[in-house]
C-alpha cells in the first residue's frame, strides 16, 4: 500500500499477501478467480464484495474466519491511510453537554443493541464514545473500550436490579456485545488515527482472535498444519515400497479387458494396482487430571492424525483404556469429538489417577495379534504413575511387537523423572519427546517420518 | 425460464421461484458459477439443503440434473466410463472371420461399446447440464485426483479413444458434509460456499413457503422449537428437510398449538435418536405450555 494512486489490483494483492502473512493459502490461480469473480459483481455493494472475495480465496470455515478478521483489518486500514492522505476527516458526533439525560442514553443503546443490526452498530459506537469516553482516554484501546462497557452497564449476566422493561436486565447475549466492542473499538482507532495523522503498526491476530469463541486458545489450526505436512512427508516416501511386485494381485476385470485385444485369450495379466501403503497407527493418549493442560493438546493431535490416517486405532486412558475411534470417524468437529470423549469414553474414572501397568496390559491383551512390526505406537501422556508399579516389561512387549515406538511428554524435559514421573523407565524402550508447542511437535513429525531405523532398544 | 442469469438478484429470484431460498451467499455463488463455469464445493452440515440446492439451479436453469453420489471404494469404472466388454465379446464372436482384423479392432473400441457413466454423460451431453458430486468426502482421495482433470479442463482422457471435451460447459457442484477434509488441489479449482443452518427469519421463511396453510403464530413456535432443539449438543441436529416435515405433520394433525403434548407426539419427526430424544424432552419440552384442558 504504499503507491500514491489508489490501485485497486494492486491492493487486492496486498490483501492477498496480508492474508498469506496469517496463514491463510492464496495461491495465484485463486487470486485470479477473485479479480474474474470481481468483474462479474457490482463491487460497490460491500456485502457482495467480501463474499465474492471469501468463495474464492477462503475455502474452509477456518479460512473463512481468519479471512473475515483479516478483511476488517486490512480495509478499515486502507481507508483510513487513504482517508489521512486525502486529510479528510468525520464530522465529530456530539452530545449537548448536560441536558442529555445519560441514563435514558444508556437505555437506548442497549435496546438498540438487542434488536440491533450490523449498521447500526457504528453510530451506536460512536454515540457512546461521544457521551462516555471523551477527555479521559487512556491512550490504549482495550482499555477504552471495556471503560466505556462498564459505563454503559452493559453486561452479559442478568441484572435482576433494573426494571423489567430495561432490555440490559437479562443480560445482552453475548456475541452482540463482543460485536459492540469491536465497533466502539474501531471508533476509536479510527479517532486514534485522526488525531495522530498517522496508522499505528499493524496488530497481528493473536491466538485469542483465531480460536473460536469458547473454543480452545491452542491453535488447533496450527496443530492441522503440522500434521498435514507429516502428511506430505508419508506420502512422498514409498521408496521402500517400490520393487514388492511379487505379491500383486490378478485383476480379473482389467485381465479380461485386455484380453479382447487377442480375442478373448488372456496374454497379458493385469495386476490389481498397489496402493501406496500407509502405516498403521496405534495411538494412546492420556486424558487423566496431570496432564489436563496438556490434554485439548493432545486430542487435537490425535483428532489431526485422524484426519490424515485412515488405518488408526485411537485409545485413551486414566486408570483404565478405553478406544475412542469410532468417535473420532464419526465427529468431524473437534470440540464434539472432545465432549463425546468426556461424556462417553468411559475411561473408569474412579481415582482419576493413572495407572500406567494396567494400561499397559490391557492395552496388550486387546490389541496384541494386531501389532505387528510395520506398525507404529505413539503414547501421549506424562508417565507419572501416582507410585504404582510402572511395569516397564509390558511396555517393553509392547514396543517388541510393534515396529516403532514414540512417547510425547507434555512436561519440559526438566521435571523428567522428578517426583513419580517415570519416563526413564519407558524412554528405554522408545523414543521420548517433549511436546507441548507446535515446533515440538514438528521435531517429533521429523522423526516420525525419518525412514525406520534398525528396530530394537534405544536410549 | 432464464436460462442466463444476468445478475445476482436475477439467480436469487430464480431459486426463489422454484421454491429454494437463497442466502444471499448462496445466491451470489451460484450466479459466479454459471458464469465463471467454475465448480462449486459446497460444505456445511447434514441437511442444510446443498444437494436440494444442485436440484433447485438445475431447474431454474432449465437443465438436466446429472447426479453422481459417492461412497467409499467409488472408482472409475462406476464414475466415468466403462468398456461394455460382454457387448465386445458378442461382436467379436459375430464376425465370421472374414472381417478384417483392423475392422474389428476398431469397431469393438468405438463410442457404441462405451458405457457412459455420469461424469462422462455430463461431460459429452449435446445440452448444458448441472452435474452434482454428491458427499465427494466419503472417496478416497485417489479419486479426488482423478476429478481434477475433469472440474479444470472438462475434458475425459479415455487411452483407446483420446480426449473427450465438453460440449457444453456443465455447472458442477460438489457437496461434502465435511467428514475429512478435502485435498488442497482440489479445493483451489473450487469456489467455495459455506452453507450454515439459516437464522430464525430465513428458517420460518423456507417452512412459510413450504406450508403456507400453516398458520403464522405454529410456524413461529415451530421454528424457534427447532433453533432451540439445535443448540442442545445433539447426535443428529435437525434439518431443514425435517422442520418442513413437522409442519406437515402438524398440518395434517390440524394442531392449533405447539403445546407440551403435541410436541412429545411428534417430536420423532425432528429427533431420530433414541438419547436425542430424552434429552429434548428433558430440555425443550418443559418450556412449552402444558396442553390446556379442553
Amino acid at each position: 500500500m504504499s503507491g500514491e494512486q489508489v490501485d485497486f489490483d494492486a491492493q487486492l494483492v496486498a490483501f492477498a499477501e496480508d492474508l498469506r502473512s496469517e496463514g491463510v493459502a492464496v495461491g495465484t490461480s485463486e487470486l485470479l478467480d477473485a479479480f474474474l469473480a470481481l468483474e462479474l459483481v457490482a463491487w460497490s455493494s460491500p456485502a457482495e464484495f467480501r463474499e465474492t472475495l471469501a468463495t474464492t480465496i477462503a475455502k474452509s470455515p477456518d479460512d473463512r474466519r481468519l479471512f473475515d478478521l483479516v478483511f476488517d483489518r486490512f480495509f478499515f486500514r486502507a481507508t483510513e491511510l487513504q482517508a489521512v492522505r486525502l486529510d479528510v476527516s468525520e464530522p465529530q458526533t456530539r452530545v449537548g453537554g448536560d441536558e442529555v439525560d445519560l441514563d435514558e442514553l444508556r437505555r437506548q443503546i442497549a435496546q438498540a443493541l438487542e434488536e440491533g443490526g450490523e449498521s447500526d452498530l457504528r453510530d451506536l459506537a460512536r454515540l457512546a464514545i461521544a457521551a462516555f469516553g471523551k477527555g479521559q482516554g487512556s491512550g490504549v484501546l482495550g482499555v477504552d473500550v471495556q471503560r466505556i462497557r462498564r459505563a454503559l452497564g452493559l453486561r452479559t449476566e442478568p441484572q435482576p436490579d433494573l426494571p423489567p422493561e430495561d432490555p440490559r436486565r437479562d443480560g445482552i447475549s453475548r456475541d452482540q456485545l463482543r460485536r459492540f466492542e469491536q465497533a466502539l473499538r474501531r471508533e476509536l482507532e479510527r479517532a486514534q488515527i485522526e488525531r495522530n495523522q498517522a496508522l499505528p503498526p499493524k496488530r497481528a491476530l493473536t491466538d485469542m482472535d483465531r480460536s473460536l469463541p469458547g473454543g480452545p486458545v491452542q491453535d488447533l489450526a496450527a496443530v492441522h498444519r503440522v500434521v498435514a505436512q507429516l502428511r506430505r512427508r508419508l506420502a512422498s516416501q514409498g521408496r521402500e515400497l517400490r520393487g514388492h511386485n511379487r505379491h500383486a494381485q490378478v485383476d480379473v476385470r482389467a485381465t479380461m479387458r485386455a484380453s479382447l485385444q487377442t480375442g478373448g485369450v488372456p496374454v497379458q495379466l493385469k495386476y490389481r494396482p498397489k496402493r501406496p501403503r500407509r502405516p498403521e497407527l496405534f495411538v494412546l493418549c492420556d486424558v487423566s487430571t496431570s496432564v489436563t493442560s496438556a490434554s485439548t493438546f493432545f486430542l487435537s493431535i490425535l483428532h489431526a492424525l485422524h484426519d490424515v490416517f485412515r488405518k488408526q486405532r485411537s485409545f485413551v486412558f486414566i486408570e483404565r483404556i478405553s478406544e475412542v475411534t469410532e468417535v473420532f470417524n464419526r465427529e468431524r468437529d473437534f470440540r464434539a469429538a472432545a465432549a463425546a470423549i468426556a461424556r462417553d469414553a468411559g475411561v473408569a474414572d474412579v481415582s482419576g489417577y493413572t495407572d500406567y501397568g494396567r494400561v499397559w496390559s490391557e492395552f496388550l491383551t486387546e490389541i496384541e495379534d494386531e501389532l505387528h512390526p510395520r506398525a507404529t505406537v505413539i503414547v501421549l501422556g506424562d508417565a507419572r504413575t501416582n507410585g504404582r508399579p510402572p511395569r516397564e516389561d509390558l511396555f517393553a512387549a509392547i514396543t517388541a511387537r510393534a515396529g516403532r515406538t514414540f512417547w510425547l511428554n507434555p512436561e519440559p524435559r526438566l521435571y523428567w523423572n522428578y517426583g513419580d514421573s517415570v519416563i526413564a523407565a519407558y524412554a528405554q524402550y522408545c523414543e521420548a519427546f517433549e511436546c507441548w508447542r507446535t515446533d515440538q511437535l514438528e521435531e517429533f513429525v521429523k522423526a516420525l517420518t525419518r525412514p525406520a531405523g534398525p528396530t530394537g532398544p534405544r536410549s | 425460464m432464464a436460462s442466463e442469469p444476468n445478475s445476482v438478484q436475477d439467480v436469487a429470484d430464480g431459486l426463489r421461484s422454484v421454491g429454494y431460498l437463497p442466502g444471499e451467499s448462496t445466491a451470489l455463488v451460484s450466479y459466479l458459477a454459471t458464469k465463471l463455469g467454475k465448480p462449486v464445493l459446497v460444505e456445511g452440515p447434514a441437511g442444510v439443503g446443498k444437494t436440494e440446492l444442485a436440484k433447485a439451479l438445475a431447474k431454474y436453469l432449465g437443465r438436466e440434473l446429472v447426479r453422481l453420489q459417492c461412497y467409499e471404494g467409488l472408482d472409475e469404472a462406476k464414475a466415468l466410463y466403462e468398456w461394455n466388454y460382454r457387448k465386445q465379446l458378442l461382436r467379436i464372436q459375430t464376425e465370421a472371420g472374414d472381417a478384417g482384423w483392423d475392422a474389428v479392432q476398431d469397431d469393438i473400441f468405438g463410442e457404441e461399446f462405451l458405457l457412459e457413466r455420469p461424469l462422462l454423460t455430463a461431460i459429452s451431453s449435446e445440452r448444458p447440464v448441472v452435474l452434482l458430486i454428491d458427499e465427494i468426502d466419503k472417496t478416497d482421495q485417489e479419486f479426488e485426483a482423478m476429478l481434477l482433470e475433469l472440474l479444470s479442463d472438462f475434458q475425459i482422457s479415455i487411452p483407446e479413444l483420446g480426449r473427450v471435451e465438453a460440449r457444453t460447459h456443465p455447472v458442477v457442484l460438489l457437496t461434502s458434509n465435511n467428514s475429512r477434509e478435502l485435498t488442497e488441489a482440489l479445493k483451489r479449482r473450487c469456489l467455495y460456499l459455506w452453507l450454515d443452518y439459516p437464522d430464525l427469519e430465513h428458517e420460518l421463511e423456507i417452512v412459510r413457503m413450504h406450508s403456507p396453510e400453516l398458520s403464522e403464530t405454529i410456524s413461529r413456535k415451530l421454528v424457534e422449537v427447532v433453533q432451540m432443539v439445535r443448540e442442545l449438543d445433539l447426535k443428529k441436529p435437525p434439518s431443514i428437510a425435517e422442520s418442513i416435515d413437522w409442519a406437515r405433520a402438524l398440518l395434517l394433525l390440524g394442531a392449533s398449538d405447539i403445546d407440551q403434548e403435541t410436541f412429545r407426539a411428534t417430536m420423532s419427526v425432528i429427533v431420530k435418536h433414541r438419547t436425542d430424544l430424552d434429552t429434548v424432552a428433558e430440555r425443550v419440552g418443559v418450556k412449552l405450555e402444558p396442553a390446556r384442558a379442553a
